[in-house]
Order: C-alpha cells, then sequence, then structure tokens
C-alpha cells in the first residue's frame, strides 16, 4: 500500500475527484493548505503600495491506494490537475504499513 | 392649521429625518474602519465608535450645546428638533480621529478625550462659526461660509486626528526600520463598501439639513439642490480616484476609490448649497486627487492612519473651505480671505487644544496600547470578544 499526496490548485478538485471516481478509486481526504513552490508568491497592490502574497492557496489530497494502483492513481492525477502553467503542484508517494477500517476492524487491502 | 404652523412642523419632521440619515453615519464609521483593520481589532473598533456616539451626545446635551448655542431654542422648529439635529454631528468630529488611530489606541483614553471634545473643543468652534459667535467683533471673528462643516467639522476631527498620531506613533511595525512601508491590507472589503455608502446617504442628512428649512418653495429647492451637488461630489471623488489608480498602477484599489468618494463629500461641504450643478464636479475631483496625493504623502511623513482619514477629512475640509471662496465669493460677506481665515483660526485652536488635551490624557490613561496586547490584538485585551473567533488571524 502507499500513500499518495498531492498538491494541487483548488479550482482542479474537482476534475481530480471526477477522474478518480470514474477510474474506481474511492475515497481520499482533503486539506486547504498555503504554500509555495518555484513559483513563489504573487505581488498585490494595496492604497498604492506594493506587497507580496507568500503563501497561495493550494489543496492536499491525501489517499492510500493498493501497491498495483499507484501509477495508475498518478497518472489520473496528473492528468485531471494539469494546466501546464507554473503552479500546478506535487506529487508525493510514501508506504504505508497498516490500514484498518474503524467500523469492521477489515485490514489492509480490504480497509483501502 | 395657520401657514406658520404647517411651516413649524414641517421643518421640525425636516430636522429629524436630516439627524436620522446623520445618525446612519455612525455604522457608516463602525464598519469603514472595522473592515479597514486587521480582524483582531475589530471588536475594539466597534466599542469605540460606539462609545463615542454615546458620550459625546450625552456631553452635548449636558455642556456642549449650551456652549455653542447658548440655551436651547428656535423659533422655526422644535426646540428639540433643533437640538437632535445639531447633536448628531458631534460624534462625527471625534470619530474622525478615532479612526486614524485604530489598531493601537485604547478605549477608555479615547472615551474620555470624547468628553472633552464633546463637550468643549467641538461646541466652542461652533459657537464661532454656527452659535452664539463670541469672537463677534473682534479680529478673530469668523466670516467663513461653512455650510455643514467642512472646517467645522471635518478639518476639526483632522487636526484632532493630526495631535492623536503624533502623540500615539504609528502601528508595530508598519515602517520598518529598514524603510518603506510594510504593508498591513484590510480585513474585510464588503464591510467597507457598506461603510463608505452608509456615510454617504448619511451626507444627504448632514448637508441637506444644514440647509436649515425646507417649508417653502425656494427653500425645498436649495435643500435639493445641496443634495444633488453632495452626491455629485461624492461621485467625481470615486470616478477620479477610479481613473487614476488604473492610469498608475494598472489596478482598481477599491478602498482608494471609496475613500476618493467620501474626499469628494468632505470637498463640497462647505457650500453645496452656493454652486450651479455643475461645479461639484470640479470640487469633488480635485477632493478625490486629494486623497490619492494624501494618502502616500502621509506615509512619506510617517504618519500611520490605517483609514485615511487625514487625507479625506483634513486636507478635504481644508479644500472645500477655500473652494467656496474661490467658486462662490460674493466680495462681501464670502471672500477667499474670509475661507482662509476660518481654515486657520480652527485650525490653530482644534490642533493646540485637541494636543494640550490628548498630552494630559496620555499622563494619566496611556492611549497607547502595550506590545503584546497589540500584537495579540485589542479585541481580546480591551473588550474580551474577538470579532472573528472561528478565522485564522492574518499575522
Amino acid at each position: 500500500m502507499k500513500k499518495i499526496e498531492a498538491v494541487i490548485k483548488p479550482f482542479k478538485l474537482e476534475d481530480v475527484k471526477d477522474a478518480l471516481t470514474e477510474a474506481g478509486i474511492t475515497g481520499m481526504t482533503v486539506a486547504d493548505v498555503k504554500g509555495y513552490g518555484r513559483q513563489q508568491g504573487h505581488s498585490e497592490l494595496y492604497r498604492g503600495a506594493e506587497y507580496v502574497v507568500d503563501f497561495l492557496p493550494k489543496i492536499k489530497i491525501e489517499l492510500v491506494v493498493a501497491d498495483e494502483d499507484v501509477d495508475n492513481t498518478i497518472d489520473i492525477i496528473i492528468n485531471s490537475a494539469k494546466t501546464g502553467k507554473i503552479g500546478d503542484g506535487k506529487i508525493f508517494v510514501s508506504p504505508i504499513e497498516k490500514t484498518i477500517r474503524i467500523r469492521t476492524g477489515e485490514e489492509d487491502e480490504d480497509a483501502i | 392649521m395657520d401657514l406658520q404652523s404647517i411651516s413649524y412642523v414641517i421643518d421640525t419632521f425636516f430636522a429629524i429625518f436630516s439627524m436620522t440619515l446623520i445618525i446612519f453615519m455612525v455604522p457608516g464609521f463602525a464598519m469603514l474602519e472595522a473592515g479597514l483593520v486587521r480582524t483582531k481589532n475589530v471588536t475594539a473598533v466597534l466599542m469605540v465608535n460606539t462609545m463615542i456616539y454615546a458620550i459625546a451626545s450625552l456631553a452635548f446635551l449636558l455642556i456642549g450645546y449650551s456652549i455653542a448655542f447658548g440655551d436651547f431654542g428656535s423659533d422655526s422648529m422644535s426646540k428639540w428638533a433643533a437640538f437632535l439635529f445639531q447633536m448628531a454631528f458631534v460624534g462625527k468630529a471625534i470619530n474622525i480621529m478615532s479612526g486614524g488611530v485604530s489598531e493601537r489606541a485604547k478605549v477608555l483614553p479615547l472615551a474620555l478625550f470624547t468628553v472633552i471634545m464633546g463637550g468643549f473643543i467641538y461646541p466652542v468652534i461652533v459657537n464661532w462659526s454656527w452659535g452664539s459667535d463670541m469672537l463677534a467683533g473682534t479680529l478673530l471673528d469668523l466670516t467663513m461660509y461653512d455650510l455643514a462643516g467642512s472646517t467645522v467639522i471635518h478639518s476639526t476631527g483632522g487636526w484632532a486626528l493630526l495631535a492623536a498620531i503624533l502623540i500615539i506613533g504609528a502601528r508595530r511595525g508598519r515602517y520598518p526600520k529598514e524603510g518603506g512601508v510594510r504593508v498591513i491590507p484590510a480585513s474585510n472589503i464588503p464591510l467597507v463598501t457598506l461603510g463608505a455608502f452608509l456615510l454617504w446617504i448619511g451626507w444627504f442628512g448632514f448637508n441637506g439639513g444644514s440647509v436649515g428649512s425646507i417649508a417653502s418653495k425656494e427653500n425645498a429647492d436649495l435643500v435639493a439642490l445641496t443634495i444633488m451637488n453632495t452626491n455629485t461630489a461624492g461621485l467625481s471623488g470615486a470616478i477620479i480616484v477610479g481613473a487614476f489608480m488604473y492610469f498608475r498602477y494598472k489596478k482598481l484599489d477599491i478602498t482608494m476609490v471609496l475613500n476618493g468618494a467620501l474626499g469628494g463629500l468632505v470637498a463640497i461641504t462647505a457650500g453645496p448649497d452656493l454652486y450651479d450643478i455643475y461645479t461639484p464636479i470640479l470640487i469633488g475631483s480635485i477632493g478625490g486627487a486629494l486623497v490619492v496625493f494624501g494618502v502616500s504623502f502621509f506615509d512619506k511623513l510617517k504618519l500611520d492612519d490605517p483609514v485615511g482619514a487625514l487625507s479625506v477629512h483634513l486636507l478635504n475640509g481644508i479644500w472645500g473651505t477655500l473652494a467656496v471662496g474661490i467658486f462662490a465669493s460674493n466680495g462681501e460677506d464670502i471672500t477667499f480671505l474670509g475661507q482662509l481665515k476660518g481654515v486657520i483660526v480652527v485650525a490653530i485652536f482644534a490642533f493646540v487644544v485637541s494636543y494640550l488635551i490628548l498630552f494630559l490624557i496620555n499622563k494619566i490613561a496611556p492611549l497607547r496600547a502595550h506590545n503584546d496586547e497589540e500584537m495579540q490584538g485589542l479585541d481580546v485585551e480591551e473588550c474580551g470578544l474577538e470579532a472573528y473567533p472561528e478565522f485564522k488571524r492574518a499575522f
């Protein structure tokens, strides 16, 4: 099992969710986050003075999938979250030791 | 009912109606200021605005009105209506001052100053200009024409604010040691917009009501012209600032555009009943231009004014009063020099007395919040209640 974390542009969340659901990957956790990468922040203007907004709003998606679904999931996220412009985000993959469904006690791939 | 009674009733109604419109400026100032400050100081700002209305009005009832006008009295309308209309103005002069020191001035010393300003400083200026005139016959006698108070209210409040800023200083971190200006953005733009438009609506009572009577064909025309010219100046102030911001920065800053509208409204306030219907376009435009110029000018002087009150009320109060001398001088009772003298006499009195009083208050109850308190926000320390408890702090 692997955990896939993807930081994406907020307005792409619906597209990513729909594409994953269509591919039969159910369930994800999302959070509003702020951050910046190579793109840095952007500057805004307030009462004639410029200032830099360092942290831009992003969405972080977390989902855990079986090993054989990892590549497919990554492809789906890339295809549905990509705009080609700077700031599209990143995907991180990390191993998961154990997964348990609280309601039934099922474990690992049965619990995903 | 005879004709005289009818006009008495109509003018009483008109004064109370105008007073009601002016009181809409209380939430106007409150919302404008609450939107322009950071979320951590919003409750304190609203508290100050509420206390000013209450304390200033009561001080005016108990002391100020007698200083300004001698006694309660009016033949042309109910004397209570005449009082209520005058009372509605008092808080405005102090609101101007309190807004500019937001985010670092404590509530209690501001309340103390409100007692003095509502009970003494403002009433004395009213006495000289609209009231029983204790300076009559002296060299200092004010001959300026100031229908609704470009000088009497707006620059008076502006001078008190300048004195307060000099004593209190800028918000922490506003002017960093390495130079420049650190931007502290507004927390709620929709509230700023609501506040500005409430002020705008209040202005129709402010200026329209100051004509004093509506109960004849001529006066009805004059009131309508006054309100129309008031509105025109606000419109042109907004447009000129919008155009300027776009050409200079390629961005349309709504807080500046609204300040521009208010600047135009202050500028027209001295003589909206004297102009033809086109002059207010020019007066309001210059008013808006002064706001754009003023905001960066006061920042260069490190006079920190989160709401732009110095530019809107002080600069335009002066400009509006001088504009009467330029556009409506009749060479006899209205002259440019007469207008200028009014500006200067009121400036010296309002600034010097405010400075002394604020200096004394500062010794007894420090005006400025402690650094920790300012960092945490005045809401928690002063009021024990955050305006937006579930919001993340902007800073």
